[in-house]
């Protein structure tokens, strides 16, 4: 099968591959990148574990291909920590007990942190709404809401 | 969190370093960074897929398999039938003297229940073992099936499972397992009510989300590791040693954080044939469940039937409790003879009775196997029981939480399989629950204690 290029920013940095036309994103970066925080749940856009941000937005990665993403920043959960310091979504979900098996919490995190990016104060409403292309069959949504609350109360703290 | 200390008071000690501090998860840090490892997050050079083709049918016989057009598929390594896996016919809990032998790695003359595994095919990439598996031509001849447990018990039912040659499991203690505790016929004569219910469940999915799945890979040495989200590493590693009749020390297996398994990944499935398939190629393989395979071929929480017959006296005591639990384990044993099993201790719930009759019986059905999932064998029961609890109450016109003070075990009450009670905590925990719900009860339960009645 013919391979075609690839080039786009991960977490800032740049990257270039050549891949099987068709390639998903999430085969892209887990396979051939080596970024395995997006995980595969169904890969078939009903379970969100795969979600990443590409320009500023959310998606999918197991429904992108990755020859789109040519030229796209693109951003997963095992950028956010600069230096060692956990952005604040990873400190809330850790406090909170917002994680439990873990396989749904770098998609979780992701789709909080456009919400938070867009919305710096949202509504328990906004954070559900939010969340709700993330299934988690293990620890309730009600503490992974509660992080989610938390840590956009103490970015606007710090941000004061 | 409060911490009632006022609680069995002379049992506690407050100056341990470790019970009663708070810790911080140790695996927490990497869940929310993406570094947790789970098996799928590592990739070989050369790794080969694993996917299978299952049976369209709930029964038949199978006449004739031909892989030809499968084999020619562009990227196709090998192709695997029954006759490639050296010991095909097993059980899981064969590793404690609960046989007999009555599954297939891949089914071999015969499918029983839809989807199982017939031949599984290896190729380059995902794509190509899935194109290729749907080139591979089983002939079946249509078999009636029974997907109902009362069906199946039926004298003409048709055989599910020839390998117990019954529709049910054949315990030692005859067809169903069972509990006799004093005379239950002479409790329901001198009850006041007796109320007889039935309940029923169907299957649970548990629908993990991370999908059941194994990565192996074949060292210089002989010896495979085997990347696994197995809930029972060593069950598996044990029989995937009789599958494969492979001594143990040739298998490595590692295993590490689950996404989610709630007794979903306990049953040996997928390591066996992924490692047979890197022992016939020489290559590391894959084997994964699709979203689909996980929430269609993964064993589910057993479909459940409970008949519940209790007499009870007006001033609240239970005297009699009669129950005939149903276990549906689908085509194969998997976990349930044990689940049914667990049943007959279970039935007679927290409370004391002085006279108990248990049948359980693990029943076979052309349905998905179903195995373990969160206290399979007493969830089911337990909501039967507590429902049933709610009922009598009515009947007999009592507060329903009362009416549990009433029979609640306490320690040194001999339980109706023949185990005394210990460290009971049942009524301490109903007291604080009439606390935490605002549902007052009578002074004299709020002052009871589990310690020894009398004492
Ligand atoms: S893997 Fe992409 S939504 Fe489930
Ligand atoms: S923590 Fe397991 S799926 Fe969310």
């Amino acid at each position: 099968m013919a391979k075609v290029p690839v080039q786009f920013t991960l977490n800032g940095a740049e990257k270039a591959e050549f891949i099987d036309s068709g390639t998903t994103l999430l085969h892209a970066l887990r396979d051939k990148i080596g970024d395995t925080s997006p995980k595969g749940g169904c890969h078939q856009g009903t379970c969100g574990a795969c979600t990443v941000i590409i320009d500023g937005e959310l998606r999918l990665s197991c429904l992108t291909l990755a020859e789109t993403c040519n030229g796209a920043a693109v951003t997963t959960t095992s950028g956010l920590s600069e230096g060692g310091v956990l952005h604040s979504l990873q400190r809330a979900f850790l406090d909170a007990f917002a994680t439990q098996c873990g396989f749904c919490t770098p998609g979780m995190i992701m789709a909080a942190k456009v919400l938070l990016d867009h919305t710096p104060n949202p509504s328990r409403e906004d954070v559900v709404e939010a969340l709700s292309g993330n299934i988690c069959r293990c620890t309730g949504y009600e503490p992974i809401i509660q992080a989610v609350l938390t840590a956009a109360r103490s970015n606007s703290q710090n941000a004061v | 969190m409060e911490l009632r200390k006022s609680y069995f008071a002379d049992q506690r000690k407050d100056d341990l370093h470790e019970i009663g501090q708070p810790r911080p998860r140790s695996d927490s840090p990497g869940h929310v960074t993406g570094k947790t490892t789970y098996f799928a997050d590592r990739n070989f050079p050369g790794m080969l897929h694993l996917k299978m083709v299952r049976s369209p049918h709930h029964h038949a016989r199978i006449r004739s398999i031909d892989t030809s057009e499968a084999e020619k598929h562009p990227g196709v390594v090998k192709v695997l039938t029954a006759k490639d896996v050296p010991h095909n016919v097993y059980t899981i809990l064969i590793l404690i003297q609960i046989g007999p032998e009555d599954e297939t790695v891949l089914a071999d003359g015969k499918v029983r229940w839809k989807g199982e595994a017939v031949v599984a095919v290896l190729a380059e990439t995902e794509r190509a073992a899935q194109e290729a598996a749907a080139k591979v031509k089983v002939d079946y001849e249509v078999l009636p099936a029974v997907f109902d447990m009362e069906e199946a018990l039926k004298p003409d039912a048709p055989i599910v499972n020839e390998y117990h040659g019954r529709n049910y499991y054949l315990y030692d203690s005859g067809e169903c397992r069972k509990v006799r505790f004093g005379d239950v016929e002479a409790g329901f004569a001198t009850a006041d009510h007796v109320l007889e219910q039935t309940y029923q469940s169907s299957p649970i999915e548990h629908a993990p989300t991370e999908t059941t799945g194994c990565i192996v890979a074949p060292e210089g040495n002989d010896r495979f590791t085997c990347y696994t989200n197995t809930q029972a590493m060593f069950f598996t590693l044990d029989n995937a040693s009789i599958i494969l009749q492979m001594p143990g020390n040739k298998l490595h297996f590692v295993g590490g954080t689950v996404g989610g398994g709630f007794g979903g990944k306990v049953d040996v499935i997928v390591e066996p044939i992924a490692i047979l398939g890197a022992k016939l190629t020489g290559r590391p393989v894959c084997f994964v469940y699709s979203r689909e395979e996980e929430m269609q071929i993964s064993s589910p929480r057993a479909a459940e039937k409970v008949v519940i017959k209790d007499g009870v006296m007006n001033d609240g005591r239970i005297v009699a409790r009669k129950v005939t639990g149903y276990t549906d384990a689908g085509a194969y044993s998997r976990h349930s003879p044990y689940g049914a099993q667990k049943g007959a201790g279970h039935y007679p719930g927290p409370y004391t009775i002085p006279n108990v009759w248990i049948d359980t019986y693990c029943v076979y059905t052309n349905r998905t196997p179903s195995s373990a999932m969160r206290g399979f064998g007493v969830t089911i029961g337990d909501f039967a029981l507590e429902v049933q609890m709610d009922k009598l109450a009515r009947l007999i016109g009592m507060d329903p939480l009362e009416f549990r003070f009433i029979n609640a075990y306490r320690d040194g009450d001999m339980k109706a399989h023949r185990q005394p009670t210990e460290g009971a905590a049942l009524i301490e925990c109903m007291q604080e629950a009439s606390r935490a719900a605002n549902w007052p009860v009578a002074e004299k339960f709020m002052t009871m204690s589990s310690y020894a009645k009398g004492a």
